[in-house]
């Protein structure tokens, strides 16, 4: 049980599939087709400067909107028997592990032209078309990603004893002020999860604006559809967001520790 | 959920997340293509199962899920024991490369497989396929094992092991007899995690599977993208009945085992 030689097969595997496929990103992204040096990838990058600021905006927006959808459901939900909880998380979790792409499509069938939202809009007078926008990929991207931040808040939120909320009124608390000075700071944890869960793959994602959002793809398909014809600029693309969503990360993490700190 | 308002608010998030798929489920039934109801029909039902190319895709899938979570829990749990016997900073060092596939983002993990793929099938003469398929979920599955084998490692009296020993016990039966023992439940969550990614994952196999092998969630893409396609929607049903039953299944006999353990 002292041993570190279990292992061995493991860190194997891992020079050879995580560590040997990231330097060749890198390789690539540094070199043209013939195999020399050259920095032209990332001035390619350039042109795809655009699409990544647009990719950024959606995550933002689809967060922003999670969270505000999400945060007093936790609530509510954390305020319930433990009973109670679990059956409601088991019912949040359901559509999750429908696969993702029937899930986009399934918005694509509501929101197509002439499909069931638009008649009833039509019914209303109202002509407008609901696919193939930035409103419809973010639609999409709330649908996919609220139970992730609905998840950690809750389960922070879980561990705020009553009791807490209850001193804290007995102490001549108001409403909001308990909320500010408990219920907020001590959910913050999960807030950062919650985001970093909802913002990386929103961000990064592959396909859903190939679904709903029409002409406008983001940078996941981006990736795939240069790298069909130039692996050199596509790892130059690849490892720019990878180096943005690590930056994200880092972020999280001090902000996460600053908190905690703070408290 | 003490005030009506709490309730509503939940019943309004669970509505956005079950009426697109049970609107998906509805036209499943629907004796037409497009979203006018034409009747009822079971025909969509009858040509998904005839569909041999939608059946390997299932066989295909499940094939890969099983054997990825079987090899990913058994390199996963000897990693994490192996890894736990380093010390400090070399420790946390390896963690953080093995968290990688988990943390960076899907596509990126997904090109930079392609990249090494193709270029050792190039060097050892062998195309994207089964294999390669395989290699990759095994990779992103045995970082979640880790994840849930370390903090059983953690909590496991050491001294067992030891005392196992003293009674004549043989390193390997002490092993098994002892640590697999303890060590249980976090094994058991691994490979379920294990199962349900690869079962679920498209981006991945995606740029790894070359250009004929097919699983279901790449099956699903071909009959959705830039289609409508009933049998996706016959697709969603059966699978949604599936997971609705396993999840109230599980959360039945979880809810027996903490009623027990109260006892």
């Amino acid at each position: 049980m002292k041993s570190k030689r279990p292992s061995i097969p493991y860190l194997g595997w891992m020079l050879v599939f995580t560590i040997v496929p990231l330097l060749m990103v890198l390789y690539y992204a540094f070199t043209d087709k013939a195999g020399n040096f050259t920095l032209k990838n990332f001035v390619n990058v350039s042109d795809y400067s655009h699409i990544f600021l647009y990719s950024l905006y959606v995550a933002l927006i689809s967060t922003v909107i999670c969270l505000v959808l999400a945060y007093p459901l936790s609530f509510f939900i954390s305020r319930c028997t433990q009973r109670k909880q679990s059956v409601i998380i088991m019912f949040l979790m359901v559509p999750m592990w429908m696969n993702f792409l029937l899930r986009v499509y399934a918005w694509v069938l509501i929101l197509q032209t002439n499909g069931p939202l638009d008649t009833l809009l039509q019914i209303f007078g109202i002509h407008t078309t609901l696919i193939n926008n930035t409103g419809a990929v973010i639609v999409g991207m709330v649908y996919e990603f609220l139970p992730f931040m609905i998840l950690p808040i809750q389960s922070v939120m879980s561990k705020i004893d009553n009791s807490l909320i209850e001193a804290a009124q007995d102490l001549g608390c108001n409403g909001l002020y308990v909320f500010r000075k408990v219920v907020f700071p001590l959910s913050v944890p999960g807030i950062i999860s919650g985001v970093t869960m909802v913002f990386v793959p929103t961000a990064s994602t592959f396909l859903v604006a190939q679904y709903l959002g029409g002409d406008q793809l983001m940078i996941g398909d981006d990736i795939e559809r240069v790298f069909q014809f130039n692996h050199n600029t596509g790892s130059a693309i690849a490892l720019v967001l990878m180096v943005v969503i690590l930056g994200f990360l880092v972020f999280m993490n001090r902000f996460g520790d600053k908190e905690a700190v703070g408290r | 959920m003490k005030k009506p308002g709490q309730k509503i608010y939940l019943i309004i998030i669970m509505a956005f997340l079950y009426a697109p798929i049970l609107y998906l489920i509805a036209y499943s039934f629907n004796n037409g293509k497009t979203s006018v109801w034409k009747g009822f029909t079971w025909k969509w039902y009858e040509a998904l199962f005839r569909d041999a190319q939608i059946m390997g895709s299932l066989k295909n899938t499940l094939t890969i899920a099983l054997l990825a979570a079987i090899i990913a829990t058994i390199l996963g749990t000897l990693a994490a024991i192996g890894i736990y016997n380093f010390k400090g900073g070399v420790r946390s060092a390896i963690q953080n490369i093995s968290n990688i596939p988990i943390i960076n983002p899907e596509i990126v993990t997904g090109v930079s497989l392609m990249l090494l793929f193709t270029f050792a099938g190039t060097m050892l003469g062998f195309e994207m396929g089964f294999w390669t398929v395989l290699l990759a979920h095994i990779g992103f599955c045995t970082p979640y094992v880790i994840l849930n084998v370390t903090p059983r490692i953690r909590q496991m009296d050491s001294s067992l092991y030891e005392a196992a020993l003293d009674l004549g016990c043989s390193p390997v039966k002490a092993f098994f007899k002892v640590v697999i023992h303890e060590l249980m439940p976090g094994i058991l969550s691994g490979f379920l995690i294990s199962f349900t990614y690869s079962l679920d994952d498209f981006v991945i196999t995606y740029f790894t599977r070359g250009a004929r092998f097919q699983t279901l969630p790449v099956q699903i893409y071909t009959m959705t993208h830039q289609r409508i396609n009933p049998k996706a929607n016959a697709l969603s049903a059966i699978m949604f009945v599936t997971i609705l039953t396993l999840l109230i299944i599980s959360n039945i006999v979880t809810s027996r085992k903490d009623k027990e353990a109260a006892r």
